[in-house]
């Protein structure tokens, strides 16, 4: 028994950090909203050049081939910098599920090396997430027809673009076109497959969700340290110290049940999705808490359009329902807690 | 990371299960805060001691059995599952017991924590007094050195089952006109001392659970004192750590309840379903029950590889005693119209939720807990 990451785990976590913490800055994030790409070239270039786009292809195909428990790590750094989707969130479950396509060889030579060398976008289309991420510059369009996985060039996918209030995000409704030559697993193995997925789609989203709310965590609290009311900072009043409080609380009984959920996906837990949902709901939980608590510490600062505060919470408002709703993650957890012969407690539910 | 019990760690807890199965009583005891009940529950304390099980983290020479804070939760996991009774002397061994260990001398571990541990010597807190209770450094109760005693007077309040404990541990001023924090010493006091007055105190359930202690020139000898003199500040928050960090409130507790709300929710859930909040308040109160077992797993596993308990752990009591509230709370939701009536279907769950009013008082208010939050883990100004 060892609920801890290890030392290399955190190691590689705070390279990535130190890296961010100079390349993602706030500034960088916005230039990005002015450009088609939602994200700005030298951000994109850096993603390539580090090779963080081969963090989750296996090293079979030139990859890092790293573990869900190191993503889950690294998917709150991305959320504390708020780095956009397509070339790490998306391709962290998207690469997973290439590599675990039982009988596409060829598919699986064509994509990943391209994809670890940060010459190939994925995009995932899915009824779970019917607003596509960057799906006009997607190479290739993983998509879901009657649980059969389909995996369509961009030319034969028509895309619309929809607005997301999160000034990053860049979502589109995709039509394609899906048949026996755009098949690469049948209904009954695309049902383990996108299991998968949507549980890894959902654990990038926890990480990101807790990254996103230490973030506004910090600067709140930086905030209230500097602006003065009454002739003292407004961080020293108990009410705005308690709105603060409430958010770490949220935030460190929700870290212990994200832990959890990478590992059974990991290890391929007979619980994991059960255990993802539940990591959702307190993630998405506490996430919520920071972008309201974050915005009243701010007063009207808050709801400025200078104000950084507005890169996290909007990309918190954006998450909060994708890759399932609050509905869809509930009935994942009841549909296990009420089952007649489920047993609950110490020894049955932990492990 | 990985999160499989050892082969040891599970032949303890088929160790610990079997043993429960043999000696729980059957019937459960009357309530600790009646004689009779107390007298049971003392009884029980010393069956658990037989077995090492009194104090299972203390070392093997002071009456427990050396286990590793994993086989502590295992144990508490299982104790809690076999419904068995309370913890009479609770706040002697969970949180006397662990600062004897840090600040007491040789003789004061030889001479206490053996006796505690048979629970010869049944222990109650005594922290609070009329002016000092989520401001304790406003303690005003004197303890005047007098050659080799100290003379107590003043007056302690809310003291936790001191109606029939043998002793008290807590917080006496022994520095004259020190102010706060400073000039306070931890002073262990036996009660049949000349001069002790304990009035009980009737709670809410209508049983004393707790009392007032008045000191009038009682005399202690100075070996009673625990760490040295004038540091009593710090020595208790050592006890309070232990208490709102980790021993005092283990998860099996919640998970036991989490547990028997499911069983209710099932068993009426098609009234209970006219409501659709109540069944996301079981989904919530279950999934919050099994997230702070999570993280009393994750404080256990840093504690083993040698990290200290950080400023995170202040997160602890606002976390449990809001999930207590919220089980409970539920129950009487589920139980609707019979939540009120005192029947052997909701009484239990009606004292449960009244004991769960405390939780976010007693241990250092949850306003005082929000405060350390916000200060010492947040980093955020004081004043």
């Amino acid at each position: 028994m060892d609920f801890t990451y290890t030392d290399d785990q955190r190691a590689f976590r705070d390279a990535m950090r130190a890296l961010l913490m100079v390349e993602a800055s706030p500034e960088r994030v916005r230039e990005g909203w002015e450009l088609d790409a939602g994200i700005s070239p030298q951000l994109q270039e850096l993603i390539a050049a580090q090779g963080l786009s081969a963090l989750s292809v296996p090293e079979a195909f030139g990859g890092l081939g790293l573990a869900d428990t190191d993503w889950a790590l690294l998917s709150q750094e991305f959320g504390y910098y708020a780095v956009p989707d397509a070339a790490l969130n998306t391709a962290y479950p998207a690469a997973c599920l290439i590599a675990a396509l039982p009988d596409a060889p060829s598919l699986q030579q064509a994509t990943l090396p391209r994809l670890a060398a940060g010459e190939l976008q994925l995009a995932i289309s899915h009824p779970l997430n019917p607003l596509v991420a960057d799906a006009d510059r997607a190479d290739l369009v993983l998509a879901w027809a009657d649980s059969e996985v389909h995996a369509v060039p961009r030319s034969a996918v028509d895309v619309s673009a929809l607005a997301s209030v999160d000034p990053a995000r860049r979502l589109y409704r995709v039509s394609l076109e899906t048949g026996a030559g755009t098949r690469v697993a049948d209904a009954a193995q695309g049902e383990v497959l996108w299991r998968e997925l949507i549980n890894r789609s959902n654990l990038a989203i926890c990480g990101q969700l807790l990254g996103l709310t230490q973030r506004i965590l910090d600067i709140s609290i930086d905030y209230s340290a500097q602006r003065k009311q009454f002739g003292k900072a407004i961080g020293s009043f108990q009410a705005v110290k308690h709105h603060m409080a409430d958010v770490a609380v949220q935030s460190e009984f929700a870290k212990p049940v994200f832990n959890r959920a990478a590992w059974a996906v990991e290890h391929g837990h007979p619980l994991r999705d059960v255990y993802v949902s539940q990591a959702r709901l307190a993630c998405s939980e506490a996430a919520a808490l920071a972008a309201r608590n974050g915005i009243q510490l701010h007063g009207a600062m808050g709801y400025t359009w200078e104000c950084d505060l507005q890169i996290f919470m909007k990309r918190i408002w954006a998450l909060a329902s994708s890759w399932g709703d609050a509905a869809f993650h509930k009935a994942r957890v009841a549909d296990w807690l009420f089952a007649p012969d489920t047993e609950i407690g110490p020894g049955k539910t932990f492990i | 990371m990985d999160l499989h019990y050892t082969a040891e760690q599970n032949a303890f807890r088929a160790e610990v299960r079997a043993w429960m199965q043999q000696h729980v009583p059957r019937e459960a005891l009357p309530d600790y805060d009646t004689f009779e009940g107390f007298q049971a529950h003392r009884a029980w304390e010393k069956t658990l001691n037989s077995a090492g099980y009194a104090g299972i983290t203390w070392p093997e020479a002071l009456g427990g059995r050396g286990a590793s804070l994993f086989e502590w939760l295992i144990f508490e996991e299982e104790y809690w599952a076999a419904d068995a009774p309370l913890r009479l002397n609770q706040n002697g061994v969970f949180l006397l017991g662990p600062t004897l260990m840090e600040y007491g001398t040789e003789a004061q571990k030889a001479r206490f924590l053996p006796r505690m541990a048979a629970c010869d010597d049944m222990w109650a807190q005594a922290w609070s007094e009329p002016g000092a209770g989520s401001d304790m450094a406003a303690i005003r109760t004197t303890a005047v050195r007098d050659g080799d005693h100290y003379v107590i007077n003043g007056q302690k309040t809310w003291s936790t089952r001191a109606r029939w404990a043998d002793w008290i541990f807590g917080l006496f001023r022994t520095e004259a006109g020190s102010q706060r924090h400073h000039g306070l010493s931890y002073l262990l006091v036996p009660l049949d001392t000349p001069g002790v007055t304990i009035r009980p105190i009737r709670q809410l359930n209508g049983l004393a659970g707790f009392a007032e202690i008045f000191f009038d020139n009682v005399r202690v000898p100075v070996d009673c004192c625990l760490g040295a003199e004038g540091e009593g500040w710090n020595v208790a928050m050592a006890t309070a750590g232990f208490e709102r960090g980790l021993l005092l409130r283990s998860p099996a507790r919640y998970q036991q309840t989490a547990r028997r709300l499911r069983t209710l929710y099932l068993a009426n859930r098609d009234a209970a379903d006219r409501d659709l909040s109540i069944r996301d308040a079981v989904i919530r109160a279950i999934s919050a029950t099994e997230a702070y077992a999570l993280s009393t797993y994750r404080t256990v596993s840093m504690l083993a590889k040698g990290s200290k308990i950080g400023p995170e752990s202040s997160t602890n009591k606002i976390f449990w005693s809001e999930l207590d509230l919220l089980l409970h709370d539920t129950a009487l939701r589920i139980l609707g119209s019979r939540a009120e009536l005192d029947t052997p279907e909701s009484r239990r769950w009606m004292e449960g939720f009244m004991f769960a009013q405390a939780g976010p008082i007693y241990a250092g208010s949850n306003e005082i807990q929000r405060n350390i939050v916000a200060e010492r883990m947040l980093g955020m100004p004081r004043q």
